[in-house]
């Protein structure tokens, strides 16, 4: 064992459990129950990071999530974790670190040379030159290099995460005194409680003060049976290495379980996530989240071995290290006596140099009992030492005032700690809008005492200021008891006796920075935020250059900013800057609290929505058959579609040909099952689809289909597609495959807010219905061969009309209805039959030759036909009359519709609006460029003016020739009926930097009368 | 102006330990009047106040603001300027901005740290490939720097990035604007502080507007809470409230006001050089000088004035960075925030005289008025100075609402068939 290891009875770590580790490649012992931080110290080793501006050397001061500077890699390959810190952790056997600055060593840093020139780089300094825009990007670069801790996994992650919900009666945070009495009250009265805590195990400081006496036993023994009690109350869930990092708004507490990260790697189990994101929504939240003790700042007090004095206490009885032989302890309140009598008592010499002139006798007596050198009125002027602290100044202070009277002794120590009283935890107080409360006799911004009982926020112990054990007992348990009666229970007995040894408290001195009499900045960098360098001066400077909202102070100094948020620094840089300014603490106030508490894992906030399942993979009930022909896929929204069938050696234009020649001569087969559909029913569905539809819907008889297009309130189309009517009180309505979650909620959001009035009921149904369109002239005799119930004669079924009947022996729905021009039926059958109907329809077409063909054929159809596509040929800025489809609108429907109140604005009703025309190339082997725009002149020299764009361009296998759908200004006049290509028909096509010369023409290019899909 | 800002100043203020820095901006007493106040010390309100002295020679003008200067979506925003947009009034408006952006440095003689690091707008559907190249071949026309990438090219300029055929979107290629790129934020407002102050405006903080004057139909001064304030011209830039402050003149702004977040992530090594976004999946990201990344979130769908949002919001943006960026899966977000957005039916800003005489407003910015930030204060101070709005912000007008004329920038689009 090193020899900084104390075997310190109580201490948490297994002396019998010896593990190796290895930093920057070197390998050390530690024991089981050690944190990576613990086990270093125990090894000796002080300076394990340099500072981010100066390139300073740099050590531990914390012992948690405060840790400024011990940041780690921790692992290597697919399984590092950058800027972890040591403080947090646990050792296992095997553990691999690495520091995460220091370039090109530890020893030398590069940045360190800046550092002697320090004064040069005051805060903000980077504001102040590198003003040249051409050579910026070389200082950047140079900057960009300097910054940055560890370094990202350059692997995808090997583990998984995921998220849980939980409903609690009382979620408390914090599993420390305060915490776990908490817990008992409400455990005993049968509440539903769940526990968090953000360490290995529950105690809190009582881990690190287990001598302390609760109710005549030590506190070790007590914090025993107290946590042995809440594991045998089924109704009580303590989860530990869980901290909850985020409180949003109606009490909903976000906490992160770790849990893997503290075994070896091999013994990880591979079912077992990582991390767990719990979302906990709980009628009560009682914060116990206790303080974290805040450092005195003072001359170089950022030398590797000057720490917080809690940490040393910490450090030795929790972990049964020894962090130094002889100690220095500076402090302005009595928290650090114990542990000033705890370090003497495990033998090293300690000197205690408090700040206060009248010291508290009790404490004073019981220290010096233990052999601590006790020395009042002093503060450290400045530390000694590089790499590890050798010792420091004092200076004498003024008894009242915080101002140097004298000079002090020199006393040399190999650690220093030092404490300017503590800072309760009241980060998730603060998320969802809470204000912290500055209590000028604790010197603490606190969660009041009340916290907010109202919204069902509570806060006991530490957090609320009652810093001492016992009285923050005796508050918990009273606080507890007023939270069980707002939920109609009481606590059945009493908590037993909470007495403690403690002497009364003596008043702190009021003092965050020590003096050392000289004026700021020109004395030793005293530094308030470690992880930023923002130094004492740095405030000041703040200040000078009227950077006076704390704010202000804050992002010009980048004062809390770093990965510790500030835990140690934000009250020492408020308190200094209040000095500064001339005004009270709570006049300057608080920067804002914003979660994550503690850094939060991007994996864990992911959860299982990472990969393959960051969005679910949409399939239609045909997949199978698709995938089994071969079928090259699209991603349409959620949903993967057929996007052609190639077949042996042939590309996508080859597979189109095919495809559509057959469609077009022949048949062919899609499956349009992924189209959105919705069920309306109710007795005023027709009234509704009026209002929702730009056309009319009064007069649609069961038995038929009409096209529809919906509008947004400006007039401007959103969707399309057909609904059928099933019954007079009975619509089945469909929407565009990407457009149904989107219409569905525009459906119900117009319903429930401006129509509640209307009897109409919504379902989707999407999912419920697989439909194959079976399109060509020969589509009825195939359909024909497995459906003997409909008459499928052109007399008795005829377009847009749909029936019921029996499709390959299974109940369907027929719609009569073509996106492609041509004679066309929809087979609409239950999803869990898509498959077999889908089969049976190839085996009925195989002797037509039927053809499977996808999303590509299925534009192409339509866009020889001019048909649009809602999100191509449309961005929102269409109405229908631009689309030519008047035809779609029903102006004289007595109630009125989305979208028709524009029509009647001036720029909407007015002239040069962009229409949907056809385009025609010159060289019909030239196929446009969707997204080209369309110019009226070659002349491509900016600023060009642009007419419109080309939306569809496909080569078409029916007409041999390129075809092309574009919105154009004024588009209809400039229609070519004769193809005269001359004047205003005449524009180009810029895309790529080549415009070529094209014809605006009709935008149906086959068979404009439509007789095709009327056989 | 004289350049007290240098390597010079920093190396002779230095050798007497930084006591001789001046105020970088003076804090000011409300005056009885002004001839133009500003309403809102955000980065627009101060751009607008600095042109308006620089340009227009107004040089009796008040900036007030209810809190700290910059305090706004100024300080919450993720700093990417780009001018890239499709149409053409709002491509150039941006495109104005940007061409101020890059001599903004020395023109304030406030190192804003502009650094055109490029942006990439993936696209991951057919669909989105189709609107890239669209809005590529208008930028180019309309000479703004835009090009299409194909998805290998993508990858070979951004390695980290996940291209592969078997991501849930793969990336099919991405538009790329080489003079975007990111700002400080912070430093855009102190800068214009600064440079506005040196002109005599009168920055005054802690100043709440609790009402307007009007006579006949002219604006003649402000209530506010440090006294009234008499003015015949008022602009108000107030992002996150500016349906507030128009509603104390009467008018209805056709603006709602939602919750929009980022968050950043611990401060790692430099891994991303550039500026990535992606509408498919929702996230974008950059990298900070400083090492963090800079992660953009969706906005709330609710209406808010808190300026914090849902958590939901916030994990579904960190998988879709993940999604992009899968070996960030065990990075850490360090912080996360919200602040306001006001945003108008088209996703345009509205630049606009009023119904009250005297009296402009700025705002309606959505996601995206942090790039404009020049561009926006100087065509709004054109807009005061002259009674009559900028050429550039013409179509910007409240009329638009009226007339019909929107400049849908998100549209209706979306995926169909």
């Amino acid at each position: 064992m090193s020899s900084y290891r104390v075997r310190r009875p109580g201490a948490r770590v297994d002396f019998d459990k010896p593990l190796t580790f290895s930093f920057d490649g070197q390998a050390y012992d530690g024991f089981a129950g050690d944190t990576l931080a613990s086990a270093l110290l125990a090894n000796g080793t002080r300076m394990l990071a340099r500072s981010f501006k100066y390139g300073r050397p740099r050590g531990i001061i914390g012992t948690g999530p405060e840790e400024p500077n011990a940041l780690m890699q921790i692992e290597t390959g697919a399984h590092t974790i950058p800027n972890l810190k040591a403080t947090q952790v646990e050792l296992y056997d095997g553990l691999v670190a690495r520091r995460t600055t220091g370039w090109p060593t530890l020893e030398f840093d590069l940045k360190s040379l800046g550092g002697l020139f320090s004064r040069f780089m005051p805060a903000g300094f980077y504001y102040k030159t590198f003003q040249n825009q051409k050579l910026w990007p070389k200082f950047e670069h140079i900057i960009r290099q300097a910054a940055g801790y560890g370094s990202a996994p350059s692997e995808p992650d090997p583990e998984t995460y995921d998220h849980s919900h939980r409903h609690a009666q009382v979620v408390i945070v914090g599993g420390g005194a305060s915490g776990l009495l908490a817990a008992l009250l409400a455990g005993r009265a049968g509440l539903k409680v769940v526990l968090l805590d953000e360490q290995n195990e529950c105690g809190g400081w009582l881990l690190s003060s287990p001598h302390s006496v609760i109710g005549g036993e030590q506190a070790s023994a007590w914090l025993k049976s107290a946590v042995g009690e809440l594991q045998s109350l089924p109704n009580v869930q303590v989860l530990t290495r869980t901290s909850a990092f985020a409180l949003h708004d109606m009490n909903l507490v976000l906490a992160v379980e770790q849990l893997q990260d503290h075994l070896p790697i091999a013994d990880r189990a591979a079912h077992q996530p990582r991390q767990r994101l719990h979302r906990i929504r709980a009628e009560r939240v009682v914060l116990a989240t206790g303080a974290i003790e805040r450092p005195l700042v003072f001359g170089n007090n950022d030398v590797p071995g000057i720490m917080t004095a809690s940490a040393l206490t910490t450090y030795l009885n929790r972990y049964g290290v020894a962090v130094g032989k002889r100690i220095l302890l500076q402090t302005s309140n009595d928290h650090v006596y114990q542990g000033a009598a705890d370090l003497a008592r495990a033998g090293c010499e300690v000197v205690l140099a408090d700040t206060r002139t009248r010291i508290n006798p009790a404490w004073e007596k019981r220290v010096r009992a233990a052999g601590v050198d006790v020395r009042t009125g002093f503060g450290i002027a400045y530390a000694r030492g590089r790499r590890a602290v050798t010792g420091a100044q004092l200076v004498k202070l003024d008894a009242q005032r915080n101002v140097v009277v004298g000079s002090g002794p020199s006393i040399d120590c190999d650690a220093l700690g030092s404490s300017g009283g503590l800072s309760p935890t009241v980060h998730l107080y603060c998320h969802d809008g809470g204000r912290p409360h500055w209590d000028e006799e604790r010197l603490a911004f606190v969660v009041p005492e009340a916290g907010r009982a109202k919204s069902g926020i509570y806060g006991v112990g530490a957090v609320t200021g009652e810093f001492g054990l016992q009285n923050a007992l005796e508050q918990t348990e009273r606080i507890t008891r007023e939270l069980l009666s707002s939920l109609g229970k009481s606590a059945p007995t009493s908590s037993g006796n909470l007495k403690t040894d403690e002497p009364d408290a003596t008043p702190a001195r009021r003092i965050f920075r020590v003096p050392d009499g000289r004026a700021e900045g020109h004395g030793k960098k005293a530094f308030v935020d470690f992880q930023n360098d923002v130094s004492a001066a740095d405030i000041h400077l703040a200040v000078r250059e009227n950077y006076r909202s704390i704010e202000h102070i804050k992002r010009y100094t980048a004062l809390g900013f770093g990965t510790d948020q500030g835990k140690l620094s934000n009250v020492n840089g408020f308190a200094i800057a209040a000095d500064v300014l001339g005004k009270s603490i709570p006049e300057v106030g608080t920067t804002t609290y914003r979660p994550a508490y503690s850094p939060v894992t991007f994996g864990t906030l992911a959860g299982a929505h990472a990969g393959d399942t960051f969005e679910p993979r949409r399939y239609s009930p045909m997949q199978a058959a698709h995938v089994a022909r071969g079928a090259e896929f699209e991603p349409v929204g959620q949903w993967l579609r057929p996007w052609y069938f190639p077949q042996t050696g042939e590309d996508l234009h080859a597979a189109v040909r095919r495809e559509c020649l057959a469609a077009r001569r022949g048949v062919g087969i899609m499956d349009a099952s992924t189209l959105g559909k919705i069920d309306l029913r109710g007795k005023d569905v027709r009234e509704f689809l009026n209002r929702v539809y730009a056309n009319a819907w009064t007069q649609l008889a069961p038995g038929k289909c009409r096209y529809g297009l919906m509008l947004d309130e400006n007039g401007m189309v959103m969707d399309d597609g057909v609904t059928a009517c099933v019954a007079d009180n009975h619509f089945l309505m469909t929407t565009t495959t990407g457009g149904a979650a989107r219409v569905m909620t525009w459906l119900e959001k117009w319903h429930q807010t401006e129509w509640p009035d209307l009897d109409v009921y919504m379902t989707s149904v999407t999912d419920h219905w697989a439909t194959a369109a079976v399109v060509g002239p020969k589509s009825r005799q195939v359909l024909a061969k497995i459906c003997s119930d409909i008459d499928l004669s052109p007399s008795a079924f005829k377009f847009m009309d749909w029936r019921e009947g029996t499709v390959a022996g299974v109940p369907a729905r027929v719609f009569r209805i073509s996106f492609s021009g041509e004679l066309a039926f929809e087979v609409n059958v239950d999803a869990n039959y898509g498959h077999h109907v889908w089969e049976a329809l190839m085996d009925g077409g195989r002797e037509f030759d039927i053809t499977p063909y996808g999303t590509e054929t299925m534009h192409v159809l339509r866009a020889e036909k001019g048909f649009i596509i809602v999100g191509q040929d449309t961005d929102g800025s269409m109405t229908p009359l631009d689309l030519d489809m008047a035809w779609a609108v029903g102006m004289k429907k007595p109630f009125s519709f989305i979208g028709k109140r524009s029509f009647a604005r001036s720029d909407t009703a007015g002239p040069n609006r962009k229409q949907l025309v056809g385009l025609l190339t010159d060289d019909p082997q030239i196929v446009l460029a969707e997204g080209a725009q369309v110019i009226e002149r070659a002349d491509v020299t900016p600023p060009a003016a642009m007419l419109g764009h080309v939306t569809s361009s496909y080569y078409s296998p029916e007409l041999g020739r390129s075809i092309a759908l574009a919105v154009v200004r004024d588009g209809i006049a400039r229609r070519s009926e004769d193809g005269h290509k001359s004047g205003r028909d005449l524009l180009y096509a810029y895309a790529g930097g080549k415009a070529h010369k094209v014809t605006v023409v009709s935008p149906v290019f086959v068979d404009p009368k439509g007789d095709r899909q009327n056989v | 102006m004289r350049k007290d800002y240098s390597s010079w100043s920093l190396f002779t203020k230095g050798l007497r330990h930084n006591e001789g820095w001046n105020p970088a901006w003076r804090s000011a007493e409300p005056k009885p009047s002004y001839d133009v106040v500003i309403v809102g010390a955000g980065g627009h309100g101060l751009a607008t106040a600095y042109y308006l002295a620089k340009d227009h020679g107004v040089r009796n003008i008040a900036v007030l603001e209810k809190g700290y200067l910059g305090g706004g979506n100024t300080a919450r925003n993720t700093t990417i300027v780009r001018s890239n947009y499709l149409w053409d009034e709002a491509a150039l408006l941006y495109e104005h901005a940007l061409k101020l952006w890059e001599g903004l440095t020395e023109d304030l003689n406030f190192n804003v740290m502009f650094s055109q690091r490029g942006v990439f707008n993936l696209g991951h559907t057919l669909q989105d490939m189709r609107d890239i190249e669209r809005r590529v071949n208008a930028n180019n026309l309309d000479g703004i720097d835009a090009m299409v990438l194909d998805a290998a090219e993508v990858k070979r300029r951004i390695p980290i990035l996940n291209t592969s055929k078997s991501a849930r979107y793969p990336v099919l290629g991405a538009s790329f604007q080489p003079r975007g790129g990111v700002a400080r934020h912070d430093a855009v407002a102190w800068g214009f502080a600064r440079a506005a102050s040196k002109y005599g405006v009168d920055i005054i903080e802690n100043c709440e507007v609790t009402g307007m004057d009007i006579a006949n139909g002219r604006i003649a001064g402000l209530e506010t809470t440090r006294g009234t304030i008499r003015s015949e011209r008022v602009g108000c830039v107030a992002s996150g409230h500016s349906s507030v402050l128009a509603k104390m003149a009467g008018i209805r702004m056709p603006i709602e006001s939602h919750p929009l977040q980022a968050f950043v992530s611990e401060s790692m090594k430099p891994v991303l050089d550039t500026v990535v976004m992606s509408n498919a999946v929702h996230g974008y990201a950059s990298q900070s000088d400083k090492g963090e990344l800079v992660i953009g979130a969706g906005i709330d769908h609710y209406t808010s004035y808190t300026q914090r949002g849902s958590p939901h919001i916030i994990e579904h943006t960190a998988a879709a960075i993940l999604e992009l960026f899968p070996m960030f899966s065990r990075a850490r977000m360090n912080r996360q925030w919200g602040g306001i957005v006001d945003t108008t039916p088209d996703a345009c800003p509205i630049i606009s005289k009023t119904k009250v005489k005297g009296l402009y407003f700025n705002c309606g910015w959505g996601t995206g008025g942090f790039k404009a930030t020049p561009g926006s204060g100087n065509v709004f101070a054109h807009t005061i100075a002259r009674d009559d709005p900028h050429p550039l912000n013409r179509a910007f007008d409240l009329a638009r609402f009226s007339t019909g004329h929107l400049i849908d920038e998100h549209g209706a689009a979306g995926v169909a068939h």
